[in-house]
């Protein structure tokens, strides 16, 4: 990535810089692969790239801590280079590419070969380890040597580890290393199989549920983990009303644990799952508006650190499948900012799209810095990029450009076919949202420009 | 698009409940003749698609479409290229594309006609969808139950269930039967009662209009009509039951049992049944069985649905179905807002 940017220089005109209150207007110079001035009507000199950000506020790239790429194994559903394009007109600078891929990421030859593809990739592409051998919950995988090749969090996601034993033990062998762990917190004794959150909805549809108590179960027991082991651990894709109180507690309690919060978990629910359309099948499952009211108030509280897309594409003949056997997962690249400020900073009043106004939300709404903070700033931090790499901000001269151009006024609807992502399988065809990433910067270099991605 | 067909009795409503049975009293008649055929369907085409066995609803249903001279085509998992990984979705379409009115599809995963519905140019019959519905079994059991309640009083039928008291017995979790008789019942005003250990009941019956009793001789004392549901062997497997013979104990439509039932409490089952779990081989051969009228009516039934959806106007579909089934509230919707169309 160093070489990212060489002597190019880029201006952004026109637009704001994210801030603690409000924005400020300012242009940003960028020359080399760094931003060098922050500062209103910047002169450019000759020679210079100039990108319209007029209307628009200029934050941090965003950061997504939970994407998959699908490669190796998977390549018809996605690629490091379509994965990580998709990533880009999302206004994402870097990504974590998630280990459950065909074989799983839970060896340093393993690491060395998507490292190897990320190297081309045109988003900075982090990549997450196992915990366990073929994400089989039987054996840990060599955590030392995957640290020594750069990677900072490990995952059996997909899965959750099964056994309270073997998880302790990981978190204790991993203390030292300075690494976190991630867990898909999932009993699969207690979901049983089921493909849609067990309720009114999966009573009346036929489907067998799985309960929240599934996810609840294993927060609460890691939660017990990491007090007493004093390991990090972040929680992935929290669903439900009563895992956010757990996190709540535990947070208070000053336990070392991040959690965070999937845009479609803060905007849909499982009536969505009435006309059986298997893109509506996501693990952990859609839940009830109680379950969104209170993972948006865990984001607006700080309960919840970090929204995380889990980009899961599929392609369409797998999303084909009856409900029961279709695989699960939803693409989000290319919609989780406009879901996130849809649902977290508007409401009715300030021109939020109607499908994601939620009866009965709490009034305060997110701040554009907080919406950044979620998006990008504490996912730099959870993911363990480097300071120096620019990502999570701040935008300041002297800091690697990584950077994101969003028009928060534009409204437009999502199209799927328009998708960089080789899977079409977005929750959100067909819906109105506001806020659009105009440009994304990635060590200096343009590679979205005007909504289009440029490499 | 969507002009899906019959997916759930949620498309019926009340009033389209009515039509169906009405139009079966005719096709009864028809059944009862000498050559019991009649012109109706000539040149329609339907085809029987069928990804789970199943005797008498395959049989039945074509049954009912020779008889509405209809042609019929046949298709079963078993013996197609669904062996050799076909999916769902290309299978239909090949099956659409030969050109059918009407694909009566049934499938082990529920919601599968929905898909279907979505793909293909024929009115789709749901004949049983995993754990979700089983629309022409609950028609069929109101078109028995009415006759039934009809002869008792020695009068002709009338067009509802009203203050009828329905007990709804056994694995009501996992029983498509279950599901749409609860919503036809309720619709023609029946009362209706679920009785089953906790385990073989839904997570929630929240919206359903019913009452829930764990207890079975405590419901048989207050209800007209028990309604036995099959028990299927794997619910032991998942170790939602301690054996079958607790079950047939406790839910079971035993000899003991029986003999303290009210003379005049009817018996109704889907078939297949299990002689033994959860009903008495005596009883289910008893008077007060109405399991041979089920099946009996089933083919009049039937030919009301193929009907009604192919005769005269092809593109007008149920009255109050809406665009695509499952659309529409998890309450059970009692009273349809349907109109007659």
């Amino acid at each position: 990535m160093a070489e990212r940017g060489g002597g190019h220089r880029l201006l952004l005109r026109g637009g704001s810089v994210v801030a603690p209150v409000g924005g400020q207007r300012a242009d940003v110079l960028v020359e080399g692969g760094m931003i060098v001035a922050v500062a209103p009507g910047i002169d450019a000199p000759p020679g210079t790239e100039v990108l319209d950000a007029s209307g628009c506020v200029t934050g941090p790239g965003l950061v997504d801590l939970h994407t998959h790429l699908r490669q190796p194994g998977r390549e018809d559903a996605e690629t490091v280079e379509t994965g990580a394009r998709a990533a880009a007109l999302g206004g994402y600078t870097a990504v974590v590419a998630m280990p459950n891929t065909d074989p799983a990421t839970d060896s340093a030859a393993a690491v060395r070969a998507v490292l190897a593809l990320a190297r081309g990739a045109c988003v900075e592409v982090a990549v997450a380890g196992a915990i366990t051998v073929g994400r089989a919950g039987e054996r840990l995988v060599p955590f030392a040597e995957m640290a020594a090749l750069g990677v900072r969090l490990f995952t059996d996601d997909g899965r959750g580890v099964q056994h309270a034993g073997l998880m302790r033990r990981a978190l204790e062998y991993a203390r030292p290393l300075g690494v976190v762990l991630a867990e898909h917190c999932e009993d699969e004794e207690l979901a049983g199989g089921g493909s849609m959150h067990e309720g009114a909805w999966s009573s009346r549809l036929g489907i067998p549920g799985q309960p929240a108590i599934a996810e609840e179960a294993m927060v609460e027991r890691d939660l017990g983990l990491v007090r007493l082991t004093g390991t990090r651990m972040h929680l992935l894709h929290l669903s439900s009303a009563r895992s956010v109180a757990l996190v709540r507690a535990a947070r208070a309690e000053g336990l070392p644990v991040t959690a965070e919060v999937t845009p479609h978990h803060l905007s849909l629910t499982d009536a969505e799952v009435a006309g059986y359309d298997p893109v509506f099948k996501v693990n952990p499952p859609l839940r009830t508006a109680a379950d969104v009211l209170a993972v948006r108030a865990g984001v607006l509280d700080g309960t919840i650190d970090a929204v995380a897309t889990d980009h899961a594409p599929h392609p369409p003949e797998s999303k084909e499948e009856p409900f029961d056997t279709a695989p699960p997962g939803m693409t989000g690249l290319e919609t989780a900012f406009a879901v996130a400020y849809g649902a977290l900073c508007l409401d009715g009043a300030t021109g939020a799209p109607p499908w994601l106004t939620a009866p009965g939300a709490s009034p305060r709404r997110a701040s554009v810095a907080e919406l950044f903070g979620a998006l990008s700033v504490v996912p730099a931090r959870v993911a363990g990029l480097d300071v120096a790499s620019g990502h999570g901000g701040p935008i300041r001269p002297g800091a690697r450009a990584q950077l994101c151009v969003v028009d928060l006024a534009a409204r437009w609807t999502v199209d799927p076919a328009t998708s960089a992502s080789r899977s079409r399988n977005t929750p959100f065809a067909g819906r109105e949202l506001v806020g659009r990433v105009r440009h994304t910067i990635v060590g200096g270099e343009a590679v979205v420009v005007d909504g289009k991605a440029v490499r | 698009m969507s002009r899906a067909g019959l997916l759930s009795i949620e498309d019926l409503g009340r009033q389209g409940i009515v039509e169906i049975l009405h139009l079966a009293d005719s096709f009864a008649e028809v059944s009862e003749r000498s050559i019991p055929k009649v012109p109706a369907l000539r040149g329609k085409t339907v085809a029987t698609v069928f990804f789970e066995s199943s005797t008498r609803t395959r049989l039945s249903f074509e049954a009912a479409a020779k008889r509405l001279s209809a042609d019929t085509m046949t298709f079963t998992a078993a013996t197609s290229s669904v062996t050799k990984g076909e999916s769902l979705r290309d299978t239909v379409e090949t099956i659409d594309a030969l050109g059918v009115d009407v694909m009566v599809v049934r499938h082990g995963s529920s919601g599968a006609p929905a898909q279907v519905a979505r793909w293909v140019e024929a009115y789709v019959v749901n004949a049983g969808d995993g754990q979700h519905e089983h629309p022409t079994q609950a028609l069929l059991d109101c078109f028995t139950l009415r006759e039934a309640m009809a002869r008792r009083a020695g009068a002709d039928p009338v067009d509802d269930l009203a203050g009828v008291r329905i007990a709804i017995v056994g694995d009501v979790r996992h029983s498509r039967v279950a599901r749409s008789c609860v919503l036809a019942f309720r619709a023609l005003g029946a009362r209706v009662v679920l009785v089953g250990p906790p385990t073989l009941l839904p997570p929630t019956t929240e919206g359903w209009g019913v009452e829930v009793v764990h207890d079975l001789d405590t419901a048989l004392d207050e209800v007209d009509v028990c309604y036995l549901l099959r028990l299927q062997s794997e619910r032991l497997r998942e170790a939602l039951l301690p054996s079958l013979g607790e079950y047939s104990e406790r839910y079971g439509l035993t000899r003991e049992r029986a003999r303290r039932l009210d003379p005049d409490l009817l018996v109704m089952h889907p078939g297949p049944m299990i002689r033994g779990v959860e009903i008495a081989a005596e009883i289910a051969s008893s008077p007060r069985s109405l399991v041979t009228r089920q099946v009996h009516n089933g083919v009049a039934v039937r030919m009301a649905v193929l009907f009604r959806l192919l005769a005269g106007d092809l593109r007008a579909p149920f009255p109050g179905m809406p665009a695509g089934a499952g659309a529409v509230e998890p309450a059970v919707r009692v009273t349809g807002g349907a109109r007659s169309g």
